[in-house]
């Protein structure tokens, strides 16, 4: 969300909302481990048949709803719907 | 007696009393610089405390943590003595990807390891084939970052007249002539290098060690996040060489404002301007003082520039500059402690 020109606390706001987690629990890898598994969006430790690489960018992208460039080239190059700029 | 150390990385006892001067006279001297508040007791108290606490190692409160983003890409890896390197036997993939995984990074870069865009240019295609390949392996943001380094532009590295070689000779209108002719070249090259990353995949770029050659560099480089900002989707993040932008021309201007002796939160106003999302200012060492002094030095720049940034601000925290002493291997106590500094006391987004 810093790349969108968001400081620190909106950043965080943002994202906790969009997760549905509180602004602490966002820097708790305890709670974060589970979110991150419950929407598929990637997680630190390797776990075959969860989302990886740009599958869980485009998941990341969906739920944040932000447009992220590598996710939009992915698009491009599956003849998908592009976000918007 | 407190266990600490000076900016050279040497260890050092401070009295309490001695501990409390160098941190107001580390912001006094960044104040009376650059014209900008000093830090308030509270802020004081607290780097105090930090300091005088026997923890090797000094954190961040629950709750209060930032974001981190890289330069120098995967130097500290793969290379030898660039970005205080260990020589590893990966690859840059693979060094990517131990980033994002064993060392928790938030975000990563990649980049040459001749970490300018003059080198990099020429092999570009190398250059996306690994942000292309990595972009599917990795989930953090992935940045492509090189230095402008407008240096490599003179001779004998490049085709432009040497500035150094023409001033001492009182040459000073021909030297300012090489310095606008050579800016317009990099400008050139560091929008085309990011219009190629753009259309690879990269998430951002960053313009790393920005205006370490003056003035003229620092002009070459805001344009270019200017037309890359207006033109793309591109984030752009621009971080400084030192913290005072050096008048190298002396007369050159951005928006009406002239670049020669900006402090950190001038820069950033320009920065701002020039469409980047996240600005990286740097604060030099004094490798003679405490690094007690130093870090209230460095954390009463940053602040200047939180207060009134619009965009975020990513504190250079690193070898030599934010407070961290400039020695090969950084001690750990004082990197968590100026890293921490920057957050509580600076109220940097990130490092």
């Amino acid at each position: 969300m810093q790349l969108r020109k968001m400081r620190l606390d909106e950043a965080k706001a943002y994202v906790a909302d969009k997760l549905g987690v509180s602004v602490l629990d966002l820097s708790d890898s305890t709670v974060m481990r589970t979110v991150r598994e419950e929407f598929d969006i990637g997680v630190v430790t390797a776990v075959p048949g969860l989302a990886k690489g740009l599958e869980a960018k485009a998941r990341i992208a969906d739920l944040l709803d932000i447009r992220i460039n590598s996710v939009e080239r992915l698009r491009g190059k599956m003849g998908l719907t592009t976000k918007g700029v | 007696m407190i266990l600490t150390r000076t900016g050279d990385g040497s260890s050092v006892q401070m009295t309490p009393d001695e501990l409390r001067h160098d941190l107001v006279e580390g912001s006094e001297a960044a104040a009376t610089k650059a014209k900008i508040p000093a830090l308030i007791e509270s802020d004081l108290d607290y780097l105090h405390d930090m300091f005088a606490c026997p923890s090797r190692v000094w954190g961040v409160e629950r709750g209060h943590e930032a974001v981190m983003t890289k330069d120098g890409g995967t130097n500290t890896l793969v290379s030898s003595r660039l970005s205080c390197g260990i020589a590893a036997p990966v690859g840059r993939e693979a060094a990517v990807r131990l980033f994002e995984r064993a060392f928790g990074f938030d975000s990563m870069e990649v980049g040459h390891v001749d970490y300018s865009v003059k080198p990099s240019k020429f092999i570009v295609s190398l250059e996306q084939e690994h942000m292309e390949l990595l972009q599917h392996t990795t989930i953090l943001p992935l940045f492509y970052g090189f230095m402008p380094n407008l240096g490599l532009y003179y001779r004998p590295d490049g085709q432009f007249a040497n500035p150094s070689d023409l001033l001492p000779r009182g040459k000073i209108d021909e030297a300012r002539r090489a310095q606008e002719e050579a800016l317009e070249a990099c400008c050139e090259d560091v929008v085309w290098q990011s219009e190629k990353f753009t259309e690879t995949g990269a998430d951002a770029i960053n313009f790393d060690t920005v205006a370490s050659t003056g003035d003229a560099e620092f002009l070459a480089t805001l344009r270019a996040c200017e037309r890359v900002s207006s033109t793309t989707d591109m984030p752009v993040q621009v971080s400084m060489a030192s913290e005072m932008v050096l008048g190298f021309h002396g007369q050159l201007e951005y928006d009406g404002t002239r670049l020669a002796g900006l402090w950190p939160h001038q820069q950033m106003k320009l920065v701002e301007k020039a469409g980047a999302s996240i600005f990286g200012p740097v604060v030099n060492n004094n490798s003679r003082k405490s690094c007690a002094w130093n870090v209230a030095r460095a954390v009463t720049f940053v602040k200047a520039c939180t207060a009134e940034a619009t965009i975020p601000i990513h504190a250079n925290v690193g070898g030599g500059v934010g407070g961290v002493p400039m020695c090969e291997v950084s001690p750990l106590d004082i990197v968590s402690r100026a890293g921490a500094a920057m957050i509580e006391v600076g109220k940097a987004d990130g490092l």
